[in-house]
């Protein structure tokens, strides 16, 4: 044929074949990725999923900086195994505010998704102080420094800001407010009822039971809030998704 | 070195020499060779012209000389051959795009203008993996609604719920419970152990079987079991010396090493604040979950500093309430498995 004929153009251009496979490689994705954005199957709209509140977000931060999710997933795959152990299968919408997801398949530890209430704060401090003096066998290192390590609202403003380029939809109420509701949702005496106006379901507590704000109170109501957002006894799954 | 000059018939390639007798035989061998094989080769056609073969002939590879192709490629002046695919390998691929239309066409596949194609098959994950929890459940649910219904003292005398209480316990056990009390259901400092016959609420079944219901000290349980041991030190109940006495005191009742003459000052705060609940000989008192302090089992350690800090702070260990997340029938699956671990009453 007589345009494969002038393959060999392409072939002895370097910049010439890097641009075509540029644009093969583009269209393949444009083909895969497009439909996912239109199409209502794969769009599913799910009520509860609200963005992360200040403190939970900085827990986030920590359990990304920690690399937690080097051994922990967190997606629950639709299988009997999996929802009987860790709970109803995760729905896409539940990482909707997640930059970037904590999906993957390796699972050197537990799923991770519905971990949220699961435990009471004292087990988690106990076991991320020491894991093996709960579960003798697990491989998991220590993170009690996490308890001398004070943090403070410093850049929470920029940090909701930056999520807000992406798409989560902290609205300005919660800019102007999020030095104070990441205090208070560790603080018994601050503004409770705005931190839950605004994010509704929002756990009030003083997290690591030390006076102290420390990087333990965030990872602890980030993990306290995983999987806990969707109401599954009214969630009715879309049987064609 | 000798200064003689050379005599020619020692030379290396000289025929005078009868040493060079077989090397120059060989090299004339393999120039005659040369000359042959280089009468086979056809002249060399212009670069970039796929050259024909000039013959083919029938038979097995090796066998018969057949010359392959060339791609008319040539870089430096080599070239490529232009050889065909093995046919298996050509074939696998032309199989596996049938496969795929035929995949293409059984499941979901392509994008439409609202949404994906279905798929003839009709497989959806939801579905499936509803389908199959409910296999489970309509299988299992004979044995469960046996378990639920028959009073919870008869059922240690029913083998068959037995067996499935004690398989389906176990399961539920691994899941739910060793996260804190150990998956040998050993504990651990502050998380009890359930193969001792040391009970805080009570080892009979309808006690184990109570405390799966409601929880220990759980907040969001109306019924839960309750009790909260006073803070102390921390609240000021007691002086620091007073709490050092009475930690001799208490390491005397299951005799512990402890200094005598504090101990006995700890008597009178121990009989003061602490014998209504923990009993005046430290036998405890399961009614309100206090532990028996006058044996060797000890919830959160028996050394001094662990006991003056419990005594300081207060312990409040918390159990969840499971009515919530499990069902009746897995919550008396899990009784009878625990009460069947080797402390039950």
């Amino acid at each position: 044929m007589a345009i494969l004929d002038k393959h060999k153009i392409l072939e002895k251009n370097a910049t010439l074949l890097l641009i075509f496979s540029f644009l093969v490689v583009t269209i393949g994705g444009l083909v895969q990725i497009t439909p996912l954005f239109y199409l209502e199957n794969t769009i599913e709209e799910v009520e509860g999923v609200r963005p992360y509140t200040p403190l939970e977000l900085t827990g986030r931060d920590i359990y990304v900086r920690e690399g937690c999710y080097v051994c922990h997933s967190q997606m629950i795959r639709p299988m009997r195994d999996e929802v009987e152990r860790y709970g109803h299968y995760s729905l896409a919408a539940e990482s909707m505010y997640d930059h970037p997801f904590q999906w993957g398949s390796k699972r050197t530890g537990p799923d991770l998704a519905r971990v949220g209430s699961r435990y009471s704060d004292e087990w988690h401090i106990d076991h991320l102080r020491d894991p093996q003096s709960l579960v003798p066998e697990s491989i998991m290192p220590k993170y009690g420094f996490l308890l001398d390590r004070v943090i403070r609202p410093d850049h929470i403003v920029e940090r909701l800001r930056t999520d807000r380029t992406v798409g989560v939809p902290y609205d300005e109420e919660m800019l102007q407010n999020a030095v104070a509701d990441f205090r208070t949702q560790a603080d018994p005496f601050g503004d409770a009822a705005g931190l839950q106006a605004r994010y509704p379901g929002a756990q009030l507590r003083n997290f690591d039971r030390q006076p102290q704000l420390t990087e333990m109170d965030a990872l602890i109501a980030y993990l306290q809030v995983l999987g806990t957002m969707v109401d599954f006894s009214t969630f009715e799954p879309d049987p064609n998704r | 070195m000798s200064d003689k000059p050379r005599n020619p018939a020692d030379d290396h390639a000289s025929p005078q020499n009868p040493d060079n007798q077989v090397g120059l035989r060989r090299h004339s061998a393999d120039a005659e060779h040369a000359a042959k094989l280089g009468g086979d080769i056809p002249p060399r056609p212009a670069p970039d012209q796929p050259s024909t073969p000039s013959q083919r002939r029938k038979g097995r590879h090796g066998v018969g000389l057949k010359e392959t192709p060339s791609t008319g490629h040539e870089w430096d002046g080599i070239t490529e051959y232009d050889n065909p695919m093995p046919r298996w390998w050509l074939w696998t691929f032309y199989a596996t795009i049938v496969w795929a239309l035929g995949y293409m066409v059984a499941y979901p596949a392509i994008p439409l203008v609202s949404q994906a194609t279905q798929g003839l098959l009709g497989t959806n994950s939801r579905t499936a993996v509803a389908a199959e929890i409910d296999r489970f459940q309509q299988a299992n649910a004979p044995v469960q609604a046996a378990l639920v219904e028959t009073d919870l003292a008869q059922i240690p005398s029913d083998p068959q719920l037995v067996s499935y209480a004690t398989n389906a316990g176990g399961a539920l056990y691994r899941t739910w419970c060793a996260q804190c009390h150990g998956a040998g259901a050993a504990g651990g400092p502050g998380y009890p152990n359930l193969l001792d016959d040391s009970w805080l609420w009570g080892g009979s079944l309808e006690d184990i079987h109570l405390t799966l219901q409601h929880g220990i000290r759980d907040p969001l349980d109306p019924d839960t079991r309750y009790s909260e041991m006073p803070r102390f030190g921390a609240d000021g109940l007691l002086e620091r010396a007073q709490i050092l006495q009475v930690t001799d005191h208490v390491r005397s009742l299951s005799g512990l090493p402890h200094d005598a003459a504090r101990a006995a000052e700890g008597a009178e705060v121990y009989a003061d604040n602490c014998a209504a609940c923990h009993m005046d000989d430290g036998s405890g008192d399961r009614g309100q979950g206090a532990p028996a302090l006058n044996d060797q089992v000890w919830l959160y350690g028996s050394e001094p500093e662990t006991l003056v800090r419990i005594i300081s702070e207060g312990p409040y260990g918390v159990m969840p309430a499971w009515s919530a997340r499990l069902s009746e029938a897995e919550i008396r699956a899990l009784a009878v498995y625990v009460h069947g671990l080797g402390g039950g009453e």
